[in-house]
């Protein structure tokens, strides 16, 4: 089991290694957040993951809202704290470089 | 202050526990053109995406970016303008603006940057909130069927500083 003490993280806290993420990662980066992981949240974080092993850059929020078909709304209860943050954190990719 | 901070366990690893009052940031659109309409409306998104709380009070030439008519015809701002990449000379003839701010658009559409009415809808659902002008609103002649369906309230001055209480505030 890997807990974020295990992993390297960059100085604005997301993983500094995408390929040590794992989803005991993603739920002790949830629980920070004091989020409870559901269906809906993998399924966004699925996405990320995916579309970070294509592109190689972490979605924006406006690229999930349209290709993964997630409404804003739905991204903000998701994740309360910030979706722009948390869903690339959670998912073990980099800060989004994107303004949207 | 200081009895509480004696009061703490000497050595404690983890930091003393803050009261959780959010960051929260004020935007003053003031301004009507694509150009000064857009940073108000990208820095307040942004803002929500990293879950700061975003504040957005629309007034004077700002009314056009919230006036469902004008919202999505906004025009670039060139004349006046320093940094234009056309000639002042140029930018005075009939259809030059129009031409400016088709360009801009155009860029923009590439990058994938919403139309401002889209951006007014992804902010309300992003949660933050948007108000206009009491004096602006009697200013132009407009109601509030005037203004798009995201406009929370049309507020005075100073009901703007409550909504805005301990928010950063920035002019545009």
């Amino acid at each position: 089991m890997t807990t974020l003490a295990d992993v390297q993280l960059d100085a604005d806290g997301f993983l500094a290694n995408a390929d040590d993420w794992t989803p005991e990662i993603a739920e002790a980066f949830a629980k920070e957040a004091e989020i409870q992981l559901t269906d809906r949240h993998w399924e966004v974080i699925n996405f990320c993951r995916k579309d970070f092993a294509e592109k190689g850059t972490a979605p924006t929020v406006r690229r999930i809202t349209k290709v993964a078909g997630v409404p804003t709304k739905e991204m903000y209860q998701l994740f309360p704290g910030g979706p722009g943050i948390l869903a690339s954190r959670i998912s073990g990719l980099p800060k989004p470089k994107g303004c949207i | 202050m200081s009895t509480v901070l004696e009061q703490a366990p000497a050595g404690a690893s983890e930091a003393p526990q803050e009261e959780k009052t959010n960051r929260k940031i004020a935007i003053i659109c003031s301004k009507g053109s694509l150009d000064m309409a857009y940073p108000g409306l990208i820095l307040a998104n942004a803002a929500r995406m990293m879950g700061i709380d975003a504040v957005l009070f629309f007034t004077f030439w700002g009314m056009d970016v919230i006036n469902k008519k004008k919202a999505d015809k906004l025009h670039a701002g060139m004349l006046g303008n320093p940094s234009s990449p056309m000639p002042h000379a140029l930018m005075g003839l009939p259809g030059m603006e129009g031409f400016a701010t088709k360009m801009m658009k155009k860029k923009m559409d590439e990058m994938d940057i919403p139309p401002v009415s889209e951006m007014l809808e992804i902010l309300d659902d992003a949660g933050a909130e948007l108000y206009a002008c009491q004096m602006a609103m009697e200013m132009f002649d407009l109601d509030q069927e005037d203004l798009v369906p995201q406009v929370h309230e049309v507020i005075t001055a100073m009901d703007f500083y409550d909504k805005s209480d301990g928010a950063q505030i920035i002019f545009i």
